[in-house]
C-alpha cells in the first residue's frame, strides 16, 4: 500500500470521526492543534485505523502520532 | 426582590420539531402518539406497543458530527436550548453571569445499552470512549453550556417525572439569589427503548390500548389505564427582571413563583390524598405573592395512571379550588419523563399570552373522583393572569411553577 494510499484512508476516517474536510487533511497537519481533534476522538481513529489497516496502534505509539504525516509513516513502516 | 421573567422558548416534542408547531399541535388537539414498528417489539413480545415519538428526528437537525458525540437525550436538548436562546435574542451576558440548568429523569440509556451490546459482542476495543459522556445525567446540561460558553455554573437536577420543572425551579432559585443574570434550563429525555417500556409495563404503569395509539393516553379519563412514554425537550431562557429590562429584552412571561415537596410515602406511588403535592402547590403560590383566587388555569401532570390523576385532583382543589380551567396536555403529548415539566411549563407560558387552554385529548367520561373544570374537545378561550404547572415523580418529588402573563 502506497503512502497516498494509506492517507485517503485516513483522511476518511478522520472526516467520519471528526468531521474535518478531507481536503484538509494533509501530512503536516496536526490532530489536536490545527485539526482540532480532541483525545476521545483519537482513540476512536485508532480503533478505526487498526481495522482498516491490519496494523496495532498502542497507546504509547498513539501518543507520539502528533501529525497526519506521523500516523501515515508508523502504518507504512508497521504494516 | 428580583423578579424573573421569561425572555426564550425552545422545545423540540412529539408535536413538532419547535415551539410553534408544538403549541400549534397542542391547541388543535392533535395526538403525537404512534404504534412502534420497531423490530424488538416483537422480538421481546412487550405488552406496550405504542409511544410519543419525535416528530422531527434530531439527528436530522444538527450537524452530522455532533450528533455522533451526543446521546439523543443530549441532541434534544441542544436543539431546544438552541431555539430558545435563539428566541431571547442571543442575550449579551457576561459567561460567569450565566448557568445551564437541565433535568432529566433517565438520561443516556441509548448509549449505555448501545455501548453494552457492542462490549458483549465486540470485545472492549469496540466500545467508544465517548460513552460515559454520552450517558451521564449531566450530559445535556453540560452540552448546553459547552454550546453557549455558560460559566455561571451548570447543573442536572435528578427527579424522575420532575426532573425538568426542577431545573425550572433551581433556576428561579439562582436568578431570586443573584447568583447570575441568565439561566438557560429545561429539561430533556429520549429513551423509547425496549428495556423502559418493559420496566415500566412491569410496574403495570403503562396504557396497552395499542391498537388506538391515538386515544391511549385517557388524562381523567374513567377508563384511562397508564401512561404513554415519549420523548423531547423543552428549554426557557429565564433572565434578571433588571437584565433583561437593560439589554431591552422581550418578556413573554415571569415564572413568579416555585415550590417544592416530597411525599415522604412510597417510592413509586403517590401518596393518595395528594398532600405532598398540594403543600407544593400552595408554597409556588406563596413565593408568588398571589392567592389561590388569582389562579386562572392549570397545567396538570396528570399522566393517565389510575392513581395518579385523583391524586393530583385532589390536591389541585384543595391548594388551589375548583375555578381554574384544567388542561392535561399527557393526552397529546405522552409523558415526557424528565422534560415534561419544562415542555409542559413552556405550554403554561404560551396559555397566558395567547389567552387559549389546550383541549385534555381523550378526556371522555370524567372520574367521579375528579372535580374540575377540565378542558376537553376543543381549546377554550379565557382571560388568563397566572397559571401553574404540577410535576410530580418517582421518590415523591413533587414541583409546581407558577406562571404569570409579561
Amino acid at each position: 500500500m502506497t503512502n497516498e494510499e494509506i492517507l485517503r484512508g485516513l483522511a476518511e476516517i478522520v472526516n467520519e470521526v471528526a468531521g474535518v474536510e478531507t481536503s484538509e487533511i494533509t501530512p503536516e497537519k496536526s490532530f489536536v492543534d490545527e485539526l482540532d481533534i480532541d483525545s476521545l476522538s483519537m482513540v476512536e481513529i485508532a480503533v478505526q485505523v487498526e481495522d482498516r489497516f491490519g496494523v496495532k496502534v498502542p497507546d504509547e505509539v498513539l501518543a507520539n502520532l502528533k501529525t497526519v504525516g506521523d500516523a501515515v509513516d508508523y502504518v507504512a513502516k508497521t504494516i | 426582590m428580583t423578579e424573573v421573567v421569561i425572555t426564550g422558548l425552545g422545545a423540540t416534542t412529539p408535536l413538532g420539531g419547535d415551539v410553534a408547531s408544538t403549541w400549534d399541535a397542542l391547541r388543535a388537539g392533535k395526538s403525537g402518539v404512534v404504534a412502534l414498528t420497531e423490530d424488538w417489539v416483537d422480538r421481546f413480545d412487550l405488552p406496550v406497543r405504542i409511544a410519543a415519538k419525535l416528530a422531527v428526528e434530531p439527528a436530522d437537525a444538527l450537524p452530522r458530527v455532533q450528533a455522533r458525540r451526543w446521546d439523543r437525550c443530549e441532541q434534544v436538548a441542544v436543539i431546544a436550548a438552541r431555539e430558545a436562546w435563539r428566541h431571547a435574542g442571543a442575550p449579551e451576558v457576561e459567561p460567569e453571569r450565566l448557568a445551564v440548568v437541565i433535568g432529566t429523569g433517565i438520561g443516556g440509556a441509548l448509549t449505555l445499552l448501545g455501548q453494552d451490546d457492542l462490549l458483549e459482542n465486540f470485545g472492549m476495543r469496540k466500545v467508544s470512549p465517548l460513552t460515559i459522556p454520552m450517558l451521564m445525567p449531566n450530559g445535556p446540561a453540560a452540552h448546553v453550556g459547552l454550546d453557549l460558553g455558560a460559566r455561571g455554573g451548570v447543573h442536572a437536577p435528578v427527579a424522575a417525572c420532575a426532573s425538568g420543572a426542577e431545573a425550572l425551579a433551581i433556576a428561579w432559585r439562582m436568578l431570586r439569589a443573584g447568583e447570575v443574570d441568565v439561566v438557560v434550563a429545561g429539561g430533556a429525555e429520549a429513551c423509547i427503548i425496549p428495556i423502559t417500556l418493559a420496566g415500566f409495563a412491569q410496574m403495570r404503569a403503562m396504557s396497552t390500548r395499542n391498537d388506538e395509539p391515538e386515544r391511549a393516553s385517557r388524562p381523567f379519563d374513567i377508563a384511562r389505564d397508564g401512561f404513554v412514554l415519549g420523548e423531547g425537550a423543552g428549554v426557557m431562557v429565564l433572565e434578571r427582571a433588571e437584565f433583561a429590562a437593560a439589554r431591552g429584552a422581550t418578556r413573554h412571561g415571569r415564572l413568579a413563583g416555585v415550590g417544592t415537596s416530597s411525599d415522604g410515602h412510597h417510592i413509586t406511588a403517590p401518596e393518595p390524598e395528594g398532600i405532598g403535592a398540594g403543600r407544593a402547590i400552595s408554597a409556588a403560590l406563596r413565593t408568588a405573592g398571589l392567592d389561590k383566587s388569582d389562579i386562572g388555569h392549570v397545567n396538570a401532570h396528570a399522566t393517565a395512571t389510575p392513581v395518579g390523576d385523583v391524586a393530583e385532583a385532589a390536591a389541585i382543589r384543595t391548594a388551589i379550588g375548583d375555578h381554574a380551567v384544567v388542561t392535561a396536555p399527557k393526552g397529546a403529548l405522552g409523558h415526557l419523563l424528565g422534560a415534561a415539566g419544562a415542555v409542559e411549563g413552556l405550554a403554561c407560558v404560551l396559555a397566558l399570552r395567547d389567552g387559549v387552554v389546550p383541549p385534555t385529548l381523550n378526556l371522555e367520561d370524567l372520574d367521579p373522583g375528579v372535580q374540575l373544570d377540565i378542558v376537553t374537545g376543543s381549546a377554550r378561550e379565557v382571560e388568563l393572569h397566572a397559571a401553574v404547572n404540577d410535576s410530580f415523580g418517582f421518590g415523591g418529588h413533587n414541583v409546581a411553577l407558577v406562571f404569570t402573563s409579561a
